[in-house]
């Protein structure tokens, strides 16, 4: 009855149809000791089948986590450098300009730097003074009119 | 995605790589780079993993496709056959060289199967999947499979009677 049955799934199992669960029994049946003599060339066949199964990949893989480099910490770094810059910049910048309590000590340090102001612009002009001596020599030119009478008279002539 | 995260993925699987690798392969060296490079490459693409359905399907039909590059490749030319150890611990010495023998003998017959035809062998008998999974992974259409399959076997089948009953080898 059952070498029967084991008959019929083999013929079924060459032809492609057997399910998995009828493969496990025709596997369990030819691994076992008792196989009837004449399907006895079927035995290395699923034993073949069997070691097979127990194979295993010894090898181990090198997993690399690769850290990427992150650019948005760059940008995060960049921004803290821009605050600490404007930070540092705005409070030097504040601390230097005083103010005066008293209007008369302001008046005073006012005409103080005022005059001093005028002094120096005074020196400045006062350099560029020698500027009147270009004008000077552009009048001496003038003379090159002369020149451009006469040679009207000539342009005249040949016409 | 982590380092264990990934192992938990892939280790159930990882030894149905290899062994497809090594039928198609059939040097264990070979079959050994071939299932590094490819949890590599599945390592490398770990992102994309999330997105996949099935990783082991994905992973079998990246295998076949691995090897069959691999088989084409030039550097295939000089490819090894390593044999299996093999144990048996409850049959007497000669039953046991006798099988050991035969069973040697099946994995020789195989390796003489075409390509196709021995995938389909490695991945049904051995690693065990459904018809359907298979089709999925090859590519093929369900019926292609079991005609391949049952062809398969009824060429296992005539070899290992003509070796049983005549000792033709």
């Amino acid at each position: 009855m059952v070498l029967n049955n084991i008959e019929k799934l083999l013929e079924k199992y060459d032809n492609g149809e057997t399910s998995l669960k009828e493969e496990q029994l025709l596997k369990n049946y030819f691994t076992s000791d008792n196989v009837a003599p004449h399907l006895e060339m079927y035995k290395p066949m699923f034993a073949y089948f069997l070691v097979n199964q127990q194979e295993q990949f010894t090898k181990d893989v090198p997993l690399k986590t690769t850290r990427k480099f992150n650019y948005k910490w760059i940008s995060v770094a960049a921004v803290a450098v821009l605050m600490l810059g404007f930070y540092l910049g705005t409070s030097t910048t504040k601390s230097e300009l005083g103010t005066y309590e008293d209007p008369q000590l302001a008046y005073n340090e006012v005409t103080k730097s005022l005059e001093m102001i005028s002094k120096r612009f005074n020196k400045g002009t006062a350099t560029v003074g020698y500027l009147n001596e270009v004008n000077k020599g552009a009048a001496t030119l003038n003379y090159l009119n002369e020149i451009e009478n006469s040679t009207n008279i000539i342009f005249k002539n040949n016409k | 995605m982590t380092q264990t995260e990934f192992l938990n993925i892939v280790m159930p699987f990882k030894d149905k790589v290899f062994r497809v690798a090594k039928r198609l392969l059939i040097s264990t060296e070979e079959a050994e780079d071939a299932t590094q490079e490819i949890l590599l490459k599945l390592w490398k693409n770990k992102k994309k993993m999330q997105e996949y359905k099935n990783v082991e399907a994905f992973s079998m039909t990246m295998t076949k496709n691995f090897c069959f590059d691999k088989l084409k490749s030039k550097q295939a030319q000089n490819l090894k056959i390593v044999h299996s150890n093999y144990e048996d611990g409850n049959t007497s010495l000669q039953k046991q060289v006798e099988l050991n023998d035969s069973v040697n003998w099946v994995g020789r017959i195989i390796e003489d199967l075409p390509e196709q035809q021995r995938l389909i062998v490695q991945l049904r008998d051995i690693e065990e999947y459904d018809l359907d999974e298979i089709a999925k992974m090859l590519d093929m259409n369900n019926t292609a499979v079991r005609v391949n399959l049952s062809r398969a076997r009824k060429t296992i089948r005539e070899k290992l009677t003509n070796t049983h009953n005549y000792g033709i080898k």
